[in-house]
């Protein structure tokens, strides 16, 4: 138990609060990541407010398409599963608390699977958008009035889902060492500060995806 | 020696805090409550709700925010220096909206004629 104790902590106590600290100054870094792109995005729907409203339409509820592969549906069970593997995260933690290591390998895969078919899902719609010609940059062509600040709102829809998917890819990665390492019978009731840290970064891009979800699929979709 | 033993009872109260263990019941009950915000912003969305849609939806998704940190992330269960780290970095992001918007926002439409 005490090999887990690094020689500059008091106790395990001290250094699971330091690793926690930590872990929140590095998410505060990250708020202000997403933070100025939020901002960038608040910005520009002031200045056009019925040109977004009618991207968002657009992206949303694509005409042409059959209900299962319009983004409003892709993106709404998307969320869902998000949740979904926030709820499993959680729950892993809860094991790894009392010391269930072999829970925490069965509810982390879970939520690396759910955390995988988001992505999945989340290639999809590029996928759809890139058939739609709706990929700035790539032969760009849009029905609705005033195609430039469409433009605008798109590529703010690739980098914000797209800086998104790549915390999930660097949660999923982490998710998986941490499943390893339990199945490894590495924590025990006594030790599990890794585990509740990796489920504080998990949750934090779920919350981040709460926010992008009304941003670019709700905000709009009545006309 | 007073004050030495009510700081360590402090201190003591605020690690008990930190490593308590929170039964299944409330992450499933915050489960729960998510999901209901989903369904009920999308279903809101589909509503001509005029210029209140937006802040219908943003609210929501605040809410939604609020009850990941809380719960799922612990920060209603964490030291109170935990607390102070994680409302620090809603304040920081409070000073990046609020002096950026107060430029944005009362520059008229100036800026917008260039496209």
């Amino acid at each position: 138990m005490t090999t887990h104790l690094e020689h500059h902590f008091d106790n395990l106590e001290q250094q699971h609060e330091a690793a926690t600290l930590g872990m929140w100054v590095f998410l505060a870094t990250e708020v202000l990541l997403f933070g100025g792109f939020f901002l960038g995005y608040a910005v520009y729907r002031m200045a056009y407010p019925q040109a977004f409203a009618d991207a968002t339409h657009h992206l949303a509820l694509p005409e042409a398409l059959p209900w299962y592969l319009k983004s409003i549906f892709l993106g709404t069970v998307n969320t869902a599963i998000l949740l979904c593997s926030s709820l499993m995260v959680a729950l892993a933690v809860h094991a790894a608390q009392e010391g269930k290591n072999r829970g925490v390998v069965r509810f982390l895969v879970a939520a690396i699977v759910l955390g995988v078919l988001f992505l999945f899902i989340k290639g999809l719609e590029y996928y759809l958008k890139y058939e739609e010609h709706l990929v700035p940059g790539l032969t760009f062509s849009y029905e609705g009035a005033n195609p430039l600040v469409a433009q605008i709102f798109f590529s703010f829809y690739f980098v914000g889902t797209g800086l998104h998917a790549l915390h999930m890819l660097i949660g999923i990665g982490v998710l998986a060492v941490i499943a390893w390492m339990s199945a490894r019978q590495h924590f025990s009731a006594e030790y599990y500060t890794p585990v509740e840290m990796a489920g504080i970064y998990w949750h934090f891009v779920d919350v981040v995806w709460v926010f992008l979800f009304p941003l670019f699929y709700l905000m709009g979709l009545h006309r | 020696m007073n004050k030495q033993n009510a700081a360590t009872s402090h201190r003591q109260k605020n690690t008990e805090k930190s490593h308590r263990i929170v039964s299944t019941g409330v992450y499933y009950r915050v489960f729960f409550g998510l999901m209901v915000l989903l369904i009920l912003t999308v279903a809101v969305a589909f509503v001509d709700a005029g210029p209140w849609g937006s802040a219908i939806a943003l609210t929501i998704a605040i809410a939604k925010a609020l009850l990941i940190m809380l719960f799922f992330m612990h920060v209603w269960y964490s030291s109170h220096l935990t607390q102070v780290f994680a409302a620090a970095a809603l304040f920081w992001l409070g000073v990046l909206f609020v002096l950026a918007l107060s430029d944005y926002l009362t520059r008229g439409n100036q800026w917008t004629t260039a496209m």
